[in-house]
Order: structure tokens, then sequence, then C-alpha cells
């Protein structure tokens, strides 16, 4: 099955790659190559950051950007912005405020979510729901602090917020990767924990794992997922749910081993997949993160019906 | 009665509040010395803008109230039903099949679609059977996501979604005389609300309880989801979508009042309609000259005060 997939997934880059090109090659290369380097890393990011929530919070029906995760990192650029001012934040170095606002994201995520997901058993429709809520209201406030921005500040705002595909930093990139990297490393050396994690609180505790601490570690790399991918593209936020479900449909194993590469196969598979037909056949760009809202939303009311939730 | 009227009293002052605030110099002033451009922009905004407010305020506090009752669920109103979803899908599709159409001509057929959105709702609810109460809003929020992914899709394709953003977000200050007449419907629908009440409130027991007592369980969730989508239809047509309001008021009421809904209709149209003017009135003066629109503040007021009362209830449960 992972074969499959992988070659699925080769495909899908090799049509990114090639179809359609006119024009010199060596351009298009480094102009497409960068595009896809982008979206490879955006599917990995949502796709082993939202595997690692479900295992951490034991349900089928979370992801980060449902919980209002991405949302968060809006806030925190437009209080940047609001607080220090376009000049200040625009004389950083790019790579420097992007460590920044991912330090800043991990340590304000990381409390929200141990006080939301470590003080014992919850109703997990009632995490969702404030989830919910909590990304309501984080937008809100981004878009009422955006309404009181001086329209020049705004307009850098924006740019922050709405980076595409398009209009991808090479170096913020580069760096990203670095980071992603770093964090699957780690992420690599606990991945026997994972299955045990999936057990639930109890089990994994009788087994010996030390719960507090791997718990929020995996929720430290989780954020610096959801930020790196929110940082290159916006946010996403069905995508993630989508993906891990068509992967544990497939796969129909709930082992890390095979679930977390056929997701980030998968991953790639529709993000890259995607964005061919979109762009090849259908002639217009940005609408994925539509079709992803309208397909996910479908998934995760079905998962609901069929009492996927508990 | 007493502290009703107190209420009133305290809406009525918000109310001369709203009246004097604002880019333009309206103030007594002005008007005893009898400026005609004071009394002008009294008389074409500032009026039909305080109005407006209330009106929409109140309507969509009851249009959240009834819907709470019908589902009987403490945690979903029209936003978090897929209610204004589906009336601004209906407002898109009058603008993109018939442009001409007169306001109102659109805004029957926003209802007609809130109405066929919230019949599906209720649908998919009967399908649920896992009764956890947050599942409801849970759905309720997801099915809002898919319908207005649909809209946003076709107003992408047709270059329509700054339009649509213009829609649904909240914003009173496009509100002048002859813009806004339509929220008078709302009132007309408050007011069938209030003679409907004990029929509301004993469908708010349960189908059986209300069949048990003769009275017609159909007829009424009929009436009920009539009143609620030509209410929503109605505010998002004229203002655009105010979150969380339909939520918050009445929680607040019942909190207070319990769930007797004679008693309570006129309390949840009262605060609705002062909660409106509070709202209003911040997003006018945080950044004087110009304004925030009131579905931004509203936005964060509402989503705080719902975390709160879902917070809370965990505590009381837990």
């Amino acid at each position: 099955m992972l074969g499959i997939l992988a070659v699925l997934a080769l495909a899908a880059c090799a049509a990114f790659m090639v179809l359609g090109a006119k024009g010199q090659w060596s351009f298009i290369l480094t102009f497409r190559g960068t595009k896809l380097a982008a979206l490879l890393l955006v599917a990995y990011a949502v796709a082993v950051s939202t595997v690692l929530f479900q295992t951490v919070t034991n349900n089928r029906i979370l992801t980060p950007s449902v919980m209002g995760f991405d949302s968060l990192y809006a806030l925190i650029q437009t209080c940047l912005i609001v607080f220090l001012g376009s000049r200040e934040v625009s004389s950083f170095d790019p790579q420097l405020r992007f460590l920044l606002e991912v330090t800043v994201m991990v340590v304000f995520s990381g409390f929200l979510f141990r006080w939301l997901f470590t003080g014992g058993e919850r109703s997990i429709h009632l995490l969702v729901l404030v989830g919910i809520i909590f990304g309501i209201f984080f937008r809100s406030l981004s878009t009422f602090m955006q309404r009181v921005l001086d329209p020049n500040e705004f307009a850098v705002l924006q740019d922050m917020l709405f980076a595409s595909f398009n209009t991808i930093d090479k170096t913020l990139l580069g760096l990203s990767a670095v980071i992603v990297l770093g964090v699957s490393l780690i992420g690599l050396r606990m991945l026997h924990t994972f299955d045990v994690l999936a057990l639930g609180r109890a089990n994994a505790i009788n087994l010996g794992l030390n719960y507090r601490r791997t718990v929020s570690i995996i929720l430290v790399l989780i954020a610096v997922l959801v930020s790196v991918s929110t940082a290159l593209v916006g946010p996403v936020t069905f995508f993630g749910l989508l993906v891990v479900s068509l992967a544990h449909l497939l796969m129909g194993s709930g082992k890390h081993r095979y679930l977390l590469p056929a997701s980030i196969l998968l991953a790639i598979i529709c993000l890259v997949g995607g964005q061919v037909i979109l762009e090849r056949i259908f002639a217009f760009d940005t609408a994925l993160s539509i079709v992803i809202e309208f397909l996910g939303g479908i998934v995760f009311i079905i998962l609901i019906l069929r009492g996927a939730a508990r | 009665m007493k502290l009703l009227s107190a209420a009133i009293a305290l809406t009525i002052g918000l109310a001369i509040v709203s009246l004097f605030i604002g880019a333009s110099d309206v103030s007594l002033s002005t008007l005893l010395s009898g400026q005609d451009r004071a009394v002008q922009v009294l008389l074409a905004s500032r009026i039909p803008r305080t109005l407006a407010l209330m009106l929409a305020g109140s309507s969509m506090a009851i249009a959240g109230m009834i819907m709470q009752m019908l589902v009987r669920n403490r945690f979903v109103e029209p936003s978090t039903a897929g209610t204004v979803e589906s009336a601004s899908m209906g407002l898109l599709v009058a603008t993109l099949v018939a442009p001409g159409m007169p306001v109102f001509g659109k805004m029957l057929v926003a209802a007609l679609f809130a109405l066929a959105g919230t019949a599906l709702f209720l649908r998919i609810l009967r399908q649920v059977k896992m009764r956890d109460v947050l599942i409801v809003p849970l759905i309720g929020i997801m099915f809002s996501g898919v319908i207005s992914a649909i809209t946003t899709f076709f107003a992408y394709r047709f270059d329509l979604l700054q339009s649509l953003l213009a829609w649904t977000t909240g914003d009173f200050s496009g509100v002048l005389r002859g813009r806004y007449e339509l929220l008078w419907i709302g009132f007309v629908l408050t007011i069938f609300a209030y003679i409907a009440a004990d029929r509301f409130t004993v469908a708010g027991m349960g189908r059986d309880f209300t069949v048990n007592l003769g009275v017609n369980y159909r007829r009424v969730v009929s009436l009920g989801l009539g009143i609620v989508s030509l209410g929503t239809a109605v505010v998002v047509v004229t203002v655009g979508m105010i979150p969380f309001l339909g939520l918050i008021v009445p929680n607040v009421v019942s909190i207070m009042f319990g769930d007797n809904m004679r008693k309570s209709v006129p309390w949840v149209a009262v605060m609705g309609a002062s909660f409106v003017l509070l709202c209003d009135i911040v997003g006018r003066v945080i950044r004087q000259p110009y304004e925030i629109p009131i579905g931004v503040v509203v936005g964060v007021v509402g989503s705080g005060i719902f975390l709160y009362l879902l917070l809370r209830r965990r505590a009381n449960v837990a």
C-alpha cells in the first residue's frame, strides 16, 4: 500500500514540474522547484502534526487547526505588528523574526494546550468546541486589531499573513526545512512512544511512560510544525483531518510506523496533485483551500455521525 | 416588572448615546440652534441606524432563543446551525441569477435558503445517535463551514468574494433612511414569537411531552423555523451577520430568569437590543472618526463570553 502511495506521490510531483511547461527549462525548474519544495514541506508538516495531535489527544477528529492553533499564529503576527510597528518588525532579519514567532507560538500554545489536555479526563466534545471557539476568538481579535491598524501597517501585515505558494521566501524555506528536519529527528527518536501513547493516558502511564513530559514535548513539536506550515502558506483548516482519516481508512492500522508515512504521502498527493489539477485544468490558483474546507467539513460530519469521536 | 422597566430605560439611554456619536457633529446645541445639517444627519442617518441596531439585535436574539428551544440545546444559534450561512448563500444566488432583483425579493430568496439549510441541519441531527449536548453545536459549526465553503467557491469563481465579505461582516455604517426598513419585519416576528411563546416553551420540553399536551408539534416547529429563517434572512440582507448574539443573550436570560418563554421574550429582545447598541458604541468610539464593524466587536466579546459559558458549565458538571 505504501508503495502505491509513494508512486502516486512521485507522479504528482513529476506532473507538477513538467505539465504545461513552456519556455526555458532552467527557469521553470527553479521556479516550480521552489513551489514544490514548499508544498512538500507543508504537506509533511500538516500530516505529521495532525497524526501526533490525534495521538496525544487520543481522538480521531481533532487537528491542531480545529483547535485554533493557526489562528493563534495569525494573532501573534498581528500583535507583533501592532505593538512593535512594522518598521521595527521588518528591520529584523526575516529568519530571526521567524524564529521569534515560532518561539512565542510554542510557549503560548504550550501553556494553552497543557491546560486543556493534561488536566484530567475531559469530554472530547467540549475540547473540540472550546478549540473552535478559541479559533474564532483569536481570529476576531486579530481582525479587531487589524481594523485599528494604520493602513500602511496593515498592508505589511497582510503580506505576512497571506503568504501564498506563489510568493515564497526562499531563505525562509531553507530555515523551515532545517527546523522541520530537527523536529523530525526528535520525533524519530520518540517513535516507539507514540504507539504507547495511542493506548490512552491510563495505559501509557501503566506501561511506564512519563506521560506529562512526553505529551509536553510532543505538543511543542506540533506547535513548531504548525507555525512552519502556517508561516509558509497560511491556514488550511481541514487538510490534516482529511488526510489522516484517509490514511486510517487505507492502512486499517493505527501503528505509527504505517500511519505516519501513509499520511505524509497522502498529504503530498492531495496537495501537489490538487494544485496541478487546479492550475492546469481549472486555471485558477488559490481555491484549493476552499475545496479542502468543503471536503474536510463533510468528512468531519461523517466521522461524528459514525461515532468516531469517542 | 420593575426590573424590566429599568432594563428598558437603560436601553433607551444607550440608544440616545448612540444617536449622538459619530463623525459629523450632532449635539443638543447644534440641534437647538437649528442647524439644518445636524437635523438632516440625525433624521437620515443617526435615527435609522439606532433603530436598525435595536431591531437587528432583538431579532437575532429571539431567533437564537427559539432555535435553542426547538433543538433543545443551549449552544445553538443561527450562526452555529448553518442558518446564517444558508441565508448568505441565498443572497449570492439571487445576486448571480437576478442581479436587478429588488431587495425584498433577495430577502425572500435568502429566507428560503435559510429555511432549507436549517431543515437540513435538523435532518442531520436526527441521524446522530449519541446525544451529547456538545455534539449538536459541533455538527452545526461544521455544517456551516461546508455551506460557506460552497458559497465561497462560487463567489470566488464569479468574482464576488469582496461583496460576500461585505455581506457577512455585520456593519451598520451603511444604514440610512430607506435602507433599513425591512428590519421592522424582525419586530413583527418578535411579536409573533411573544404570542406563540407558550407553545415554544412546551415544545422545548420535547416532542412526546408536547404531543401529550395536545399541541401540534410539527406546526410549532414549522412556525419556529419560519420565524428563525425569516428573521435571520432580514438581518443578513440588511446589515450582515452578527455572530454569537443569539447564543449569549438567551443564555444569560435563561440563567437569570429560567426557561418560561413568555416571561423571557421581552427580556431577550431588550437585552439583545442593548448588547448590540453597546457593541456598536464601542466600535465607533475606539477609533474615531473611523469605526470598527460591529460584527468584529461582537465576534471578540461574543466568543469570549461563549468560552466562559462553556467552561463554566464544565465546572458545574464536573
